[in-house]
């Protein structure tokens, strides 16, 4: 493993090497078990005007270490980047392309993310995108990196922006019968003007209802959401709410002997996912947008994969080790080979 | 020619000099281009077929819905061939509870929330043609509009395309989900002008109604003064919808038009709109009421209800058309400053404007440092136009200098072709080209905007 420290190793690095893999934090080995360079020391915050709402750092640098510094300011991620208190960094999380539950109200790591500093597979440097809020020229290339697994180029910088951070959280939980009673309830709160900041459904039909904002407004707003079942839910203490959050940003719901895997759904699959694969861990994220299951390690995935194929919904394995971490139907096709070719014209940053 | 007769209707293959005539321009009716040939389809497999004709040919094509286009982006190619998509306007599928609706391209963006208004839901990006525009254009440059603060702009809303690409394949990515994996190939293909093929089915988010709004416009007496009431706004950690800014001369432009009842003894407005749940707004108002008091206007008038908040949206969006009544030609810039440099890059157009001995007149998204300036020019005066595309150009590369971008929703297009090797180095330049060419090689698709044509494509 070659530890890169400067952008231009990287460059040198891949102009030398047949293949280039990169690693951050390696909280997502189901994506970079393969890797032979470490960008973990490509690190840190190079730029953070707080009155611009926009930062830049390195592709190596940790998300806990962004969140602490904007803390410190009031602001946020509000897509809760997943593993950052694991050690996730920002490179990792764009190339993964995953979002937390906080996606739900202002969108994911796609819709925040700017611009983005890449090498190319002849390793040329290339700053795509911008660093301002609002930008329209030239291809939108920032976002090709977002999921894009490092295959269409490396990153070496991203500038992301920011929102204020909310003064107070709150959050209800309700538990319903059965699934279908549970995704009722969802689409009812997704759907409303309620503006919740979260929304997840766990294996036990339990639906969690976050609700951010002012202070004075929160715990009001909060009582209204916990009314708007017909069994009202249970407003969780300061502290649970905090737990609960970090938890799932975390997933130390997942149990030991499982790997990770994210699934694009939608609501009206729920029912159907849980029916076919009754006895797996999951978790249904962002009003039902987004699926984590657990599928038991060395477990062969072929019936999962049978399962996503006839619901159509796309997965990828981010944790274990799988041969290929794509699952379900296929995402790959003509207008992506046809921009790796311009990208990466040797395959070098082909996923195995 | 022939083929495409063989294909379609008589009565929708167009090459009379009358029927052409009206796509000669779009919103930049500076520029004018004879077309070939006009495609009127009415089906997206009809798209296809003329797609792939134009590829097995080599002949350039433009895909056209409206045509209102600030930047250029639907000028015809010289005998080119225009597919004209506004015949295409079905919606494929709609689902209140999935929030989700798909629409074939010359489907209206304002159609769309009047569509999903039943239900509660609304679109976001609001372009202020939205009564004309259609979708396809939005996803072609990236529409944005003025609540791109909180909610982004097209991209941000686009879940899903079917699209066709410039040889004839079809291709599809991201779906009805929120989320995708795999690269953002739909992120990827919104703003690209075109130079990737046509999109053909799209499908898009929709978002519950707000409950409440809170419209408040404010009269300041300077135009920094109004901006920098905006860097107070953002800095107190309130996140509204929309933050506009118009200056005296658009104010007085847009009253003249509509009487909406902006202030027109101030040197600028201020419109500022929350929206939100009932109770977040409860605490949201007396933070904005503060905030804008502490910033210096002199007088603060709150939309007391719906009609009242529908005029003041009246006034901010007939801006452009209302400077028509100022000036007998205008062109409109749209670069990008970083927000905190919102003053500087407004006392630098207002010492261009008298240096150029040009009226500009401001109209603009403040809230996230989206420039519009208006510059008023008479073209029947030699040199005048000339003059206003120099002093066009120098605002472009203030906000370059400033870190910004040379456009935030109105795309490259013809118009700002120039400016984007300003923008970006040769390495990112090139980096776009080797795309052009791996996706269109012929370049036949939308040919000399956003790049331009390659000798290859010149010939061809």
């Amino acid at each position: 493993m070659v530890v890169v420290e400067k952008p231009e190793e990287l460059q040198e690095l891949v102009r030398s090497q047949p293949r280039l893999r990169v690693t951050g934090g390696g909280t997502k080995p189901a994506l970079s078990h393969s890797a032979n360079a470490s960008l973990a020391k490509l690190s840190g915050v190079r730029k953070y005007n707080p009155a611009e709402f926009t930062f830049t750092a390195m592709a190596g640098t940790r998300i806990d270490e962004v969140e602490t510094i904007l803390a410190e300011r009031q602001q946020y991620l509000p897509f809760e980047p997943p593993f950052s208190a694991s050690g996730a960094t920002l490179g990792g999380t764009v190339a993964a392309g995953l979002s937390g539950s906080g996606r739900l109200r202002f969108g994911g790591v796609r819709d925040f993310l700017l611009g983005a500093k890449i090498v190319t597979g002849e390793g040329i440097s290339v700053a795509t995108g911008s660093q301002v809020v609002k930008n329209a020229a030239g291809f939108d290339l920032p976002k090709l990196m977002v999921g894009g697994q490092g295959c269409y180029g490396v990153m070496t910088e991203l500038t992301f922006k920011v929102f204020p951070k909310p003064q107070h959280s709150a959050t209800v939980v309700f538990e319903a019968e059965t699934v279908g009673q549970a995704v009722a309830l969802l689409r009812k709160l997704a759907g409303s003007g309620l503006d919740l900041a979260a929304l997840d459904l766990d294996a036990d039909n339990r639906l969690w209802a976050r609700v951010c904002g002012f202070r004075s407004a929160v715990l009001r707003r909060t009582e209204r959401v916990r009314q708007s079942a017909p069994t009202p839910g249970r407003i969780l203490t300061d502290d649970e709410d905090a737990q609960f959050w970090n938890d799932c940003q975390e997933f130390r719901w997942l149990p030991d002997g499982r790997d990770l895997v994210k699934v694009a759904i939608t609501p009206k699959c729920i029912e159907k996912l849980a029916l076919l694969l009754p006895h797996v861990a999951r978790r249904f994220s962002v009003g039902g947008n987004l699926a984590w299951i657990g599928w038991p390690t060395g477990e062969n995935p072929a019936q999962l994969r049978h399962v996503l194929c006839e619901l159509e919904c796309p997965g990828l394995f981010v944790t274990g080790t799988p041969s290929t971490p794509y699952v379900g139907p296929r995402v790959d096709n003509l207008f992506a080979q046809r921009l790796r070719a311009a990208i990466d014209p040797h395959g070098k940053f082909a996923v195995s | 020619m022939s083929r495409l007769r063989q294909s379609l209707p008589p009565d929708r293959v167009l090459t009379s000099r009358a029927a052409t005539t009206s796509f000669e321009s779009d919103g930049l009716t500076a520029y004018r281009e004879k077309p070939g040939v006009i495609v009127l389809v009415e089906s997206t497999s009809e798209v296809v077929d003329v797609v792939k004709l134009c590829h097995e040919f080599g002949v350039p094509f433009v895909a056209r819905g409206s045509g209102t286009s600030l930047s250029g982006g639907s000028l015809p190619i010289a005998n080119g061939v225009v597919i004209s998509l506004n015949r295409l306007n079905k919606i494929i599928d709609y689902s209140a509870e999935q929030r989700t609706i798909t629409v074939e391209p010359g489907f209206i963006n304002l159609e769309v929330s009047k569509h999903v208004a039943g239900d509660r839901l609304y679109y976001s990006p609001d372009p202020s043609s939205g009564p004309v525009c259609t979708i396809g254009g939005n996803v072609a440059f990236n529409s944005g509009g003025a609540h791109c603060l909180k909610y982004g702009m097209t991209a941000n809303h686009v879940l899903g395309i079917k699209a066709v690409l410039p040889d004839g394949e079809v291709v599809e990515f991201g779906g009805e989900s929120l989320e995708h994996v795999g690269p953002d190939l739909c992120g990827m293909f919104v703003g690209s002008e075109g130079l990737f093929g046509v999109a053909l089915e799209i499908t898009l988010r929709v978002l519950p109604q707000p409950e409440r709004f809170h419209t408040v416009l404010a009269a300041y007496d300077t135009l920094a003064g109004a901006g920098d009431a905006v860097a107070m706004i953002v800095a107190s950690g309130l996140l509204p919808g929309a933050m506009e800014i118009m200056d005296r001369l658009a104010i007085e432009a847009s009253e003249a038009a509509v009487h909406a009842g902006y202030p027109t003894t101030a040197a600028a407005a201020l419109l500022v709109e929350l929206e939100g749940p009932s109770e977040e707004l409860d605490a949201e108002i007396p933070l904005l009421e503060q905030v804008i008091r502490d910033s210096g206007a002199y007088e603060v008038r709150v939309a007391a209800n719906k009609e009242e908040r529908s005029r003041i949206w009246v006034g901010r969006k007939c801006a452009f058309s209302a400077i028509g009544r100022l000036s007998p030609d205008y062109l409109v810039q749209d670069g990008v400053v970083p927000r905190t440099e919102l003053g500087n890059a407004l006392s630098a157009i207002e010492a261009l404007s008298e240096q150029y001995g040009l009226r500009v007149a401001n109209v603009f998204h403040a809230g996230d440092g989206n420039l519009h300036p208006l510059i008023l020019f008479d073209g029947r005066i030699p040199g005048e136009f000339e003059q206003a595309e120099h002093l066009a150009g120098e605002i472009l590369m203030m906000c370059l200098r400033l870190g910004g971008s040379i456009t935030g929703e109105h795309g490259v297009g013809v118009e700002k072709i120039a400016y984007l090797p300003e923008m970006y180095t040769e390495n990112e330049m090139n980096l776009m080209r080797l795309i052009r060419q791996a996706v269109d090689p012929a370049e036949i698709a939308n040919r000399g905007k956003m790049l331009q044509a390659s000798a290859l494509g010149k010939g061809g």
